[in-house]
């Protein structure tokens, strides 16, 4: 694969894809995993979640 | 499973749970797929040279960017006139989505342009209308932070939503009804693709795996949304309670 004189646009390009879908992919993860944490904490102290 | 079950947060819970890993695994197969068949295999471009593998990440993130719009749309008539208990969670998830891939949409395709073009931004009407919809979906997401109560704050963006929809065929004819620096349709046009299927064939595949994409972190991101607001209503019973 050579990506010839602008390859430095086409590197550019698919890093700030990564680095924005990776971004997301780490928010989403992060989010389920506090949103797990503080639920278990809740239902530990007697409350039980709505169905 | 019926799809009205899906109604209840509980069986949409378990739903995901059992879909998700499957999602998973078909976003990386598509991937895998799209990324060797756009880097090794299509050929560069006869006038663009290697500058069109920009093309397989700037176009499926263009389309996403419309795409999830509309279906933010659809959520927005289920809030307002179905009354759809999980319409503004499918609405409210898939907003920082949007905005993502339309920010990447505007991105990569000044980065695309400033070699082919001259320059990384033009104020004609396809770059110009993207970025309205960018900036409504900045919009949408300051809304849904400024009211608490997630059922406002639901109708309140499924307005706006229905609003911006103008937006949609505004992009998407911007390119026929103005004279544009931008090029018209080569993919979905009546007349069919322009394009070589040395060339379609790796941008539909890689099209298929940012959609897969998508549909995983939105339900990924459906899910969290659920387990929040079960989280709020669990705070709000421990108030009640500690007041009684």
């Amino acid at each position: 694969m050579t990506l010839g004189p602008h390859a430095g646009f086409i590197v550019a390009a698919y890093a700030a894809t990564v680095l924005v879908v990776g971004g997301l992919i780490v928010w989403i993860l992060a989010d389920y995993r506090a949103q797990k944490r503080t639920l278990a904490n809740l239902e530990r102290t007697g409350r039980k979640p709505p169905a | 499973m019926p799809l009205i079950d899906l109604a209840n947060p509980s069986r949409f819970l378990a739903f995901t749970s059992r879909i998700l890993p499957w999602l998973i695994g078909g976003t990386v197969l598509a991937f895998t797929a799209g990324l060797v068949l756009a880097l090794f295999v299509a050929p560069d471009d006869y006038q663009q040279g290697a500058t069109v593998k920009i093309m397989f990440i700037h176009v499926p993130n263009a389309w996403l960017s419309m795409f999830v719009w509309a279906l933010m749309s659809v959520a927005a008539l289920g809030t307002l006139v179905w009354r759809h208990p999980l319409a503004d969670v499918a609405a409210k998830c898939a907003a920082p989505l949007g905005a993502a891939f339309t920010a990447l949409a505007l991105v990569t395709g000044s980065l695309w342009g400033r070699p082919m073009w001259g320059t990384y931004w033009v104020w004609d009407a396809r770059l110009t209308s993207v970025l309205v919809l960018f900036l409504m979906y900045l919009g949408v997401l300051a809304l849904w932070r400024t009211v608490d109560d997630p059922s406002r704050a639901g109708r309140a963006a499924a307005i706006l939503t229905l609003v911006g929809a103008i937006n949609l065929p505004i992009i998407k004819f911007s390119v026929d009804w103005w004279n544009t620096l931008h090029q018209p349709a080569s993919v979905m046009r009546l007349g069919g693709p322009t394009i070589h299927p040395s060339i379609l064939v790796p941008l539909l595949v890689m099209a298929l795996a940012f959609t897969l994409l998508f549909v995983t972190l939105h339900l990924a991101a459906m899910r969290n949304e659920i387990l929040r607001r079960r989280v709020r209503t669990l705070h709000l019973l421990q108030a009640r309670g500690a007041h009684a």
